[in-house]
């Protein structure tokens, strides 16, 4: 039974991880047209960042509560420069090329971002774990966890909700859902699709680079984070079906949950069987769960 | 470019590359190695000419790899001749089976498939026993013509590796003028059009991914043979990622540029891993955009373009 019930708590926990960061990756895909490989790096900036940054304001030697404001700062701050300089610098003179071109842009641009963080932070790990460690934990029935897990559910719940309200509740949001659906009429309607794209990059990096902040206490922070971390988004909103945000949290739902089952029942798996759903589900609904069918165009 | 002056290109080529490993005895392990990714790499170039962007060739680079490995550490067969082709026949025919599904789907669809079959290939093999896990596996050294490949008979081994590649290109060069090979350029550009015309799109890329598989097989077989040792990574998406950044800087409009950017980014990652090891990926990915954003076509559009402006300045001086 107790086996049971770690399974659920694990997979929950597992799919918060996972949708905190693929939600950003969805959503600029939703709206940009491109598929973000380097994603995982942004991931691995906001980690670095935020890891760096408690670091420091545990070394000062002041109130240690404050530094989870300093980690969602960190990520935020992170973020922003990032995703701002990104599509002001790069992506903005490459609007309307062709999907796989941007694929490989991206890619070029994780390339580039795997190494600036080595540059910057050298290879040596960091560990932050005091965050993790302060808040105690609390146990249902035999098992215990650290409270520090709930803050990232709590998180990735918060932004899920947000973003759904923006999206479908208010008038800016019904803006960026016709920018969604047709970037060129929109212009034509007084939109500025510019403006909206920026403004989408920079959230998306800055809902991955938050993740990274609010993971980097409970693991140690190494160079190659951001490589493993992208292609299980990859699985996660291709499951969902891509530039979907229910997508997305059904796609990290069924990713932690097989994930957990896995580790639980037979470990051999875990890998595999993950990849197994993404490719199963491919296979079934070639674009997703939760993508809508698109005509052929000539 | 006639097929006459084609074979002279290659056959230069190819005595050139020769040469130079046997006067540089300490750079053919680098080239060896380079040569087995180019091979792999000439597969996604076909494809590619297709519009169609795999980021799972890894998946076949690796069944070529672990087959030759296993073949010479189980079943005591590590003859080259036979090794190679075995490997590349068999990562063919799981081509041609995940074939009936990869050819219904285009663009990101297409490449996210692709590299979530490599990565169940990862998944499997970093958990299995049998083959090492994580580690791998080491290989003993292959033979050739029943001749061991060791000490200074190392050159033979290399001289089949600059043979096979040579061969490689060749073959797909004749493939690339047939009637499935001419039509993925029209694929690329607008495939419904080339349904009107009465020919099958799907079957083409059926076929042009069959034969990708085939020779990232052969490719990862000689990996595996010149670098001695198999593990997982030859499966990760990485490996992949990695053909497609030497795809796109020699650009997929030519043979033969893909396998000269294989050539170079091998001999400069030497270097590089040697002088500025936390910088080569940096340099990497800049070039990589640079390419991207300024010259599209890779290194094989500035070549034509060059062409293109010789024969107009040509024709000006007739007119």
């Amino acid at each position: 039974m107790s086996g049971f019930l770690g399974f659920l708590i694990d997979g929950a926990m597992y799919a918060a991880w996972l949708f905190l960061i693929a939600v950003g990756l969805t959503l600029i895909f939703g709206v940009m047209g491109i598929l973000n490989m380097a994603h995982g790096s942004f991931y691995a900036f906001g980690a670095y960042t935020a890891a760096m940054a408690v670091g420091v304001w545990l070394g000062t030697g002041r109130a240690p509560l404050v530094s989870y404001l300093v980690l969602i700062v960190a990520g935020i701050v992170a973020g922003v420069v990032l995703g701002a300089l990104v599509d002001r610098g790069l992506l903005r003179f490459l609007r309307g090329r062709e999907p796989t071109a941007l694929l490989l842009v991206t890619y070029a641009l994780f390339l580039i971002l795997e190494d600036v963080i080595k540059l910057i932070w050298g290879v040596d790990p960091y560990v932050v774990s005091e965050p993790y460690a302060l808040l105690g934990s609390f146990s249902i029935g035999p098992l215990s966890y650290p409270n520090y897990t709930l803050i990232i559910v709590l998180a990735a719940v918060l932004s899920g909700l947000a973003l759904t309200w923006f999206l479908q509740f208010t008038r800016k949001g019904k803006m960026l859902r016709a920018v969604i659906h047709d970037a060129e009429m929109s212009q034509s309607v007084g939109i500025d699709v510019d403006r909206w794209f920026f403004i989408t990059f920079v959230t998306g990096t800055v809902l991955a680079c938050l993740a990274g902040a609010l993971v980097a206490p409970t693991i140690s922070v190494v160079p190659g984070m951001g490589v493993e971390v992208i292609v299980l988004m990859f699985a996660v909103v291709v499951i969902g079906g891509l530039g979907s945000i229910p997508g997305a949290a059904v796609g990290a739902l069924l990713v932690g949950f097989v994930r957990s089952a896995a580790v639980h029942y037979w470990p051999e798996a875990e890998l595999f069987s993950i990849y197994g759903v993404m490719a199963l589900i491919l296979v079934v609904r070639p674009k997703g769960l939760f993508a809508a069918p698109e005509p052929r165009k000539i | 470019m006639t097929e006459h002056r084609f074979l002279v290109l290659i056959a230069v080529c190819a005595v050139a590359l020769l040469a130079g490993g046997w006067l540089l005895p300490s750079w053919s392990f680098v080239i060896n190695v380079a040569i087995a990714k180019a091979i792999a790499v000439l597969g996604l170039v076909l494809l590619m000419r297709a519009g169609l962007v795999s980021f799972g060739q890894a998946l076949f680079y690796c069944i070529g790899g672990y087959t030759a490995g296993v073949l010479a550490t189980n079943y005591k067969i590590s003859e080259a001749l036979i090794v190679v082709p075995l490997a590349g026949f068999l990562a063919g025919v799981v081509g041609f089976l995940l074939g009936f599904l990869m050819r219904r789907y285009r663009d990101i669809f297409f490449a996210m498939l692709s590299l979530a079959f490599s990565m169940i290939l990862f998944g499997v093999l970093v958990k299995s026993a049998d083959f090492g896990g994580t580690d791998g596996f080491n290989i003993t050294a292959p033979t050739l013509f029943g001749m061991r490949i060791t000490g200074q008979a190392r050159f033979f081994g290399y001289a089949f590796a600059v043979v096979l590649l040579a061969l490689s290109v060749i073959a797909a060069w004749r493939f690339t003028r047939t009637p499935i090979g001419m039509i993925a350029d029209a694929i690329r550009e607008n495939e419904i059009r080339v349904e009107y015309l009465g020919v099958s799109a799907t079957r083409s890329i059926h076929v042009l991914y069959t034969l990708a598989a085939l020779l990232a097989g052969i490719g990862g077989a000689l990996n595996a043979l010149t670098v001695g040792h198999v593990d997982p990574e030859m499966a990760f998406w990485t490996t992949s990622g990695e053909f497609v950044v030497i795809a796109v800087l020699g650009g997929a409009a030519s043979l033969v540029t893909p396998i000269a950017a294989a050539l170079i980014l091998e001999v400069i990652r030497t270097f590089a891993y040697q002088y500025a090891p936390n910088a080569w990926q940096l340099v990497l990915g800049v070039v990589t955009l640079a390419l991207i954003v300024f010259l599209p076509t890779g290194f094989a559009g500035l070549l034509r373009r060059r062409r293109e402006v010789s024969n107009r300045s040509a024709a000006d001086a007739v007119n």
